[in-house]
């Protein structure tokens, strides 16, 4: 088993990173690649940026910001938000991105899976999936939670497999911001229930959440935003945390 | 140097190039044949799918090329599986460099592997300076096991090669170029054997 990976998440708008990040000596806290090139020294394992620009004005300036970031970085990186068709995938693979993410384009169009998976190969695509658990079951919500997809996300996420992604990066909706931890249940349930890797997302707020995912579930890496980005948890001492209670992560 | 990274239809040959450039050597993407042969170290990488990758290289004349190249040659990933005999992936015959063969994984762990693993028992000239259980970064469904060839290997539910090499090919199963530091040393060690 490959160690667990840890994931910052950067928002980028118009080409600028939006939220801050508590690097000492950053000049710009708006620079994807700057900030992209910190994390990776601090042992950040993979990035994902979710490019949050209104969809029209994106075609313009995402792919050069991905081969800015492909030139520069030395770590593998996803990116996602507003990836709606093979065309899109295409212009991000050979802009440099290593992955890309489908959410709510993949919920309209699940084939848009498989044509990925079928031309540039599994590894390209992760499925994200937003859900939130409504009475007893858990509910697929698309549109950055605005809107229910009419999906459950244990058969979503077996769906997505069988359709060819290479990873699922599942974010309970619940738990998204409030730092009380991640969706123990649920995210061991995804992983038990798939064959491919499963990144959790959503309720980072101490370094013993981390410990506490990696040890009660079999997922394969967490991704968080906010503690990083504020710096509540550095990456070197989240690491060295893991270390210490006996969780193999990369050092 | 004349750096040489083989052009065909596979996903990603540009990280190469940008990681190369971050050592501060200019490489050529090509599928000249001229250019290929004369470039001091040739570089063959990829991300994709066998059978249709050996159909490519096999129209072009690329499969004879490689196999004739008498200066160092480093294959990544994908390049790395199609040097060697066979594929599981869709029946396919490779170019038969090594002489092992290329199996799916099986067995309850997750496929791909996909993350940062150690590599261990590091025999060539390849990982001058990279300690032992050094980790690098692999995405990968297809796995070629131990065998005489291995320089280094790793572990995904058993162990496998993470390196080999004959002659004057090279070859890594991990992604160097997404390697952080570690991968820029080990392809510094490439270009200077």
């Amino acid at each position: 088993m490959p160690a667990k990976r840890i994931i910052p998440c950067l928002d980028v708008k118009d080409g600028k990173t939006v939220k801050g990040v508590r690097f000492e000596d950053i000049r710009d806290v708006g620079d994807p690649v700057e900030m992209g090139k910190r994390y990776s020294q601090a042992g950040a394992d993979e990035l994902v940026y979710l490019d949050i620009t209104a969809s029209h004005e994106k075609r313009q300036s995402l792919p050069d910001l991905v081969t800015n970031i492909a030139e520069h970085l030395d770590i593998p990186f996803t990116v996602g938000g507003g990836v709606r068709n093979i065309k899109d995938a295409e212009v991000l693979l050979e802009a440099g991105a290593d992955k890309i993410s489908v959410n709510s384009a993949a919920v309209r169009s699940p084939e848009l899976i498989d044509q990925v998976a079928k031309h540039f190969g599994s590894q390209f695509i992760t499925l994200a999936i937003d859900a939130l658990e409504v009475g007893g079951g858990w509910q697929v919500y698309i549109n950055g939670g605005r809107i229910g997809a009419g999906k459950e996300l244990f058969s979503w996420a077996r769906e997505g497999q069988e359709r060819g992604c290479g990873e699922i990066l599942f974010t309970s909706m619940g738990h998204d911001g409030a730092r009380r931890g991640y969706a123990l249940e649920a995210l061991d349930e995804v992983s038990r229930r798939l064959s491919i890797p499963v990144i959790a997302s959503g309720g980072a707020g101490v370094m013993d959440h981390f410990a506490g995912l990696f040890r009660y579930t079999g997922v394969d890496a967490a991704l968080a935003a906010s503690v990083f980005h504020y710096g509540q948890i550095t990456l070197p001492e989240l690491k060295h945390y893991l270390n210490g209670q006996g969780l193999e992560v990369r050092i | 140097m004349k750096v040489a990274i083989i052009r065909y239809n596979a996903g990603n040959i540009r990280s190469v190039d940008f990681a190369l450039k971050r050592l501060g050597v200019r490489a050529a993407i090509t599928d000249d044949h001229q250019k290929i042969s004369q470039a001091d170290r040739v570089i063959f990488p990829g991300v994709g799918e066998a059978k249709s990758t050996m159909a490519y290289l096999r129209a072009r004349g690329l499969d004879r090329l490689i196999t004739s190249l008498e200066q160092p040659v480093l294959g990544v990933c994908l390049g790395m599986q199609l040097m060697c005999r066979w594929s599981e992936e869709r029946n396919t015959a490779c170019l038969d460099i090594i002489p092992s063969s290329v199996l799916h994984f099986k067995g309850g762990m997750k496929v791909p592997h996909m993350g940062w693993s150690r590599i261990s028992d590091l025999k060539s000239p390849l990982f001058e300076g990279i300690p032992e259980g050094a980790y690098v970064y692999f995405v990968h469904s297809y796995y070629l096991p131990q065998n005489p060839y291995t320089i280094a290997h790793a572990h995904h539910g058993m162990p496998f090669s993470a390196a080999v090499e004959n002659g004057r090919f090279y070859a890594v199963q991990f992604h160097p170029e997404k390697s952080g530091p570690i991968g820029a040393q080990i392809l510094k060690n490439f270009l200077s054997l």
